[in-house]
């Protein structure tokens, strides 16, 4: 029965997308207010019926419903509660109703915080959201649905989860990465609303912003999680591998970011306009191209999933009219909504732009070398990879501008500055910068490496020039503490947002270069030494867990000198009914180091291959871009969007006494 | 000229400047980086009609099914060694210092990235199984079309190149058994 329910709940889910994409844009042709606002109660219907069918397939996992295919093929009697619930979305059909959730949601808060926004424009950009709803809800009811029958031949138990995905950090990933991917749907939608309404001003910046700042906060925290649990879960000690998958969730990210700052241009210049749309476009598409890479199979990828044609055919159409149709409405309105005004060559304008170019240069570059084996393939060139060389290479030499750009853009005036107004901020930048990235290596490694030093500039560089901006912020006032804070959150939140860009340099420059790694052989009693540190092999044990059985091996780490550090425990895992084998690393982990052990197989004279790293201050990356976020929910949280919805409140009170 | 054209000229041309260092940039990255993928009989034979073979220290990647029986580890050390084949006869044998992933199994689909040593013998330097034990790479799945491929979920129905994947495999009999009983088919 339950599956059923979910089933029929999806086809009404749809029905009221398709209304909703329809509906409110007669509506508006007829400047019928009625048909206009009817845009709120789809969207919440469309919102109800997918949380409906969602809290079905769940419901299904919960109480070990077999007859549901996707449950059978993805969990077990044995598999803990707590991963039955997240293995809702541990494949196909259910992440993509995980997605079709989190899209309804984002369109439902739309309808409820979108009231300030004339009917007009918000009808317009729920009808969007109708549409794409229109296509997401084909693609599950036509190619991918959940709530597929066993019936008449019901297993008596299911195939398990897949054993990566039996981990805490699946719980979150999957949930945050979506919320991001098809935030960017928002920040789409504005911008065709903008479009075919004509009007696009500062207003349509302010109301775009936050939402397009939500999503990328949610994206940055998605890839964030991914990363770490990629570093802890597949016992490679990597933290990222240029993997087409992850490319494709980088690629959103890129296209996002230069979005926001662009967006920050045209609220607060009116400028930049069509280019913001056209990014806007950018960021969504590629978010689709990602879904039909991940879920096509056309790429070869660690993470490619078992996958079936016609979903990637269905996924490539859908993408080709999202790109087709939106940007040929971009070529007949983009003239529209040109904006004239002027800045010199010296100005937070053209840094801006700088960093857009860099950015958006920075995604062609990921875009080339995840499709470029594809096409490569297509024209019948035979197969080819590119590897992970290949994107450190590029990509080191974008940071070096962008970094560089990133310490001049907030000190300097919109419109125009003049270059000897900063001298002496930037030269003091420069000096603290290069000494420290010299010095610290100097006295903290054996070795001075380049590269690190080289990073290390960067970082401190923005760091510098960042406290640089806040000092001139406050330089005018009398009581400088009081003024620093009274900045905003908008402004806290570029300066935390960058620190956190600083952080992860140091992070990324310190552990590519610093790092050590070393495969040995040990059987229990050995010890390694690794770096400055002892691992001793104390002990190898049998364990049985819920759904696995395990070889747990227990290290004991010292350092030289024979000081004990800790104690940790590295296993080897069999999943008895997925019959997958899978490593569990042991992490030694202090805000400077990790120590990461990772058990490989089992030799033929009962020795262990052992895999031991010592990775200096990789925790850095992930706390730059938690910063990062932290940032952009300050910048989200900023009066300026909240103050005019009071006001607005307080009118509203009064007209209604008025009208009394 | 005027300061308004001078200063459109000024960032036109640093533009167009930042785009050709950016594109000579990528090609340059990409000639060092490109790897093209063979599978064991188009490195003993030569790839598509011009039969074109891999030179002796070329760089590449290779994708085949690993030879059931044919792991061997060498000594005291790490170094393993195995063979790999797709549609036969042609095999070619790959070494690896190092830790094989843990989905890697005789019988199972693997891509190994490294330098062709000899005409059929590879040292490579990364050896791929993936997530997905379902999961084959496309271009092997290309070559080997016409040759049954097996999930391993589905291999309890017995056949030859099953046995040679069970042996393999050996630590895990019981497991077996209990899987096949958990199925009602």
């Amino acid at each position: 029965m339950i599956g059923e329910v979910g089933h029929f709940a999806l086809a009404l889910a749809f029905a009221f997308s398709a209304l909703l994409a329809v509906i409110p844009l007669i509506g508006v042709a007829r400047s019928h207010g009625g048909q206009m606002a009817i845009a709120r109660p789809l969207t919440y219907g469309m919102f109800f019926f997918t949380l409906i069918s969602f809290i079905a397939l769940v419901w299904g996992f919960l109480v070990n419903d077999f007859s549901i295919a996707y449950v059978a093929n993805n969990s077990n009697t044995a598999l803990p509660a707590i991963y039955r619930f997240t293995a809702v979305w541990g494949s196909h059909e259910g992440s993509f109703l995980l997605w079709m959730l989190v899209q309804a949601s984002w369109a439902a808060a739309l309808a409820v915080f979108s009231k300030r926004l004339p009917l007009v424009f918000a009808a317009r950009v729920l009808a969007v959201m109708g549409m794409i709803g229109v296509g997401f809800y084909l693609f599950m009811l036509l190619t991918s649905n959940p709530f597929e029958r066993t019936i008449p031949l019901i297993p008596v138990d299911g195939r398990d989860l897949n054993p990566l995905l039996q981990d805490p950090g699946m719980i979150i990933h999957p949930p945050l990465l979506y919320m991001g991917y098809v935030g960017m749907s928002v920040a789409f939608a504005f911008a065709i609303a903008a479009l075919l309404g004509g009007r696009l001003d500062s207003a349509w910046a302010r109301w775009s912003r936050p939402w397009t700042i939500a999503a990328w906060v949610f994206l940055t925290l998605g890839i964030m999680v991914g990363s770490w649990w990629a570093y802890y879960e597949l016992g490679w000690g990597g933290w990222w591998f240029w993997d087409p998958v992850e490319n494709a969730s980088f690629l959103p990210w890129l296209a996002g970011t230069a979005l926001m700052h662009s967006l920050a241009v045209t609220e607060k210049r009116g400028t930049f306009k069509s280019w913001t749309v056209l990014l806007a476009i950018s960021a969504f598409s590629l978010s689709l191209l990602g879904t039909f890479l991940v879920r096509s199979g056309v790429l070869v990828s660690v993470h490619a999933f078992a996958s079936d044609p016609t979903r990637g055919m269905f996924l490539l159409g859908f993408l080709g009219v999202v790109i087709a149709g939106s940007l040929l409405l971009y070529a007949i309105r983009a003239a529209k909504v040109q904006s004239h005004s002027r800045y010199d060559l010296f100005s937070r304008e053209v840094l801006l732009l700088g960093n857009n170019l860099l950015l958006v240069t920075a995604t062609m570059v990921v875009l080339v070398g995840t499709l470029l084996p594809l096409v490569h393939q297509q024209l019948g060139l035979g197969n080819i990879s590119i590897g992970e060389p290949f994107f450190n290479e590029v990509f080191m030499w974008l940071t070096i501008p962008f970094a560089i750009l990133l310490g001049f853009g907030p000190l300097t005036r919109w419109k125009r500055q003049k270059i000897a107004e900063l001298r002496s901020s930037l030269l003091l930048a420069i000096a603290l910068a290069v000494g420290l990235g010299f010095a610290l290596p100097w006295i903290f490694a054996d070795v001075v490496s380049g590269l690190a030093v080289l990073g290390l500039i960067l970082a401190f560089w923005i760091v510098f020039t960042t406290a640089a901006e806040l000092r001139l912020r406050v330089a005018s006032r009398e009581h400088k503490w009081p003024a620093l804070v009274k900045l905003g959150r908008s402004h806290w939140g570029m300066v935390l947002g960058h620190l956190g860009f600083a952080v992860m340099i140091i992070g990324i420059a310190v552990v590519q270069n610093y790092e050590v790694e070393r495969t040995v052989r040990m059987s229990a009693g050995d010890t390694a030494t690794v770096g400055n540190y002892q691992f001793h092999f104390r002990s190898m044990e049998d364990r049985q867990g819920p759904n696995f059985t395990s070889e747990s091996a227990t290290f004991v780490i010292s350092r030289e000198d024979g000081r004990e550090v800790d104690t940790v425990v590295s296993e080897k895992r069999f999943y008895t009914v997925a019959r997958q084998i899978q490593t569990q690393t042991a992490l030694q982990v202090n805000p400077f180091r990790d120590l990461y052990i990772a058990l490989g197989e089992e030799l033929d004279d009962g020795s262990w291959a052992v895999r031991i790293h010592i990775k200096p201050f990789v925790r850095w990356i992930w706390a730059g871009a938690i910063l990062m976020s932290i940032g952009g929910i300050f910048s989200i949280s900023d009066k300026r969007y909240r103050l005019r919805r009071k006001n607005e409140k307080r009118a509203r009170k009064q007209a209604a006494a008025e009208a009394l | 000229m005027n300061p308004r054209r001078k200063k459109r000229l000024i960032m036109t041309s640093s533009i167009l400047v930042g785009a050709a260092f950016a594109t000579g940039l990528v090609l340059y990255a990409l000639s060092q980086n490109i790897d093209l993928f063979y599978t064991p009989t188009e490195i003993v034979e030569g790839k598509g009609d011009a039969e074109i073979k891999p030179e002796v220290g070329q760089r590449l990647r290779v994708g085949g099914l690993v030879v059931p029986g044919s792991v061997r580890r060498e000594g005291s050390g790490l170094t393993v060694s195995f063979n790999l084949i797709d549609v036969g006869p042609a095999e070619i044998t790959v070494e690896y210092e190092g830790i094989l992933p843990d989905l890697f199994r005789e019988g199972q689909g693997i891509v190994a990235q490294g330098i062709l040593t000899d005409a059929n013998r590879i040292a490579a330097s990364e050896v791929l199984a993936k997530h997905d034990e379902e999961y084959m790479p496309p271009a092997l799945a290309e070559a080997l079309k016409g040759i049954q491929h097996v999930p391993p979920s589905q291999q309890n129905n017995s056949s030859d190149y099953n046995q040679g994947y069970n042996q393999g495999y050996n630590n895990n009999e019981a497991a077996e058994e209990s899987s096949g009983g958990g199925y009602d088919r």
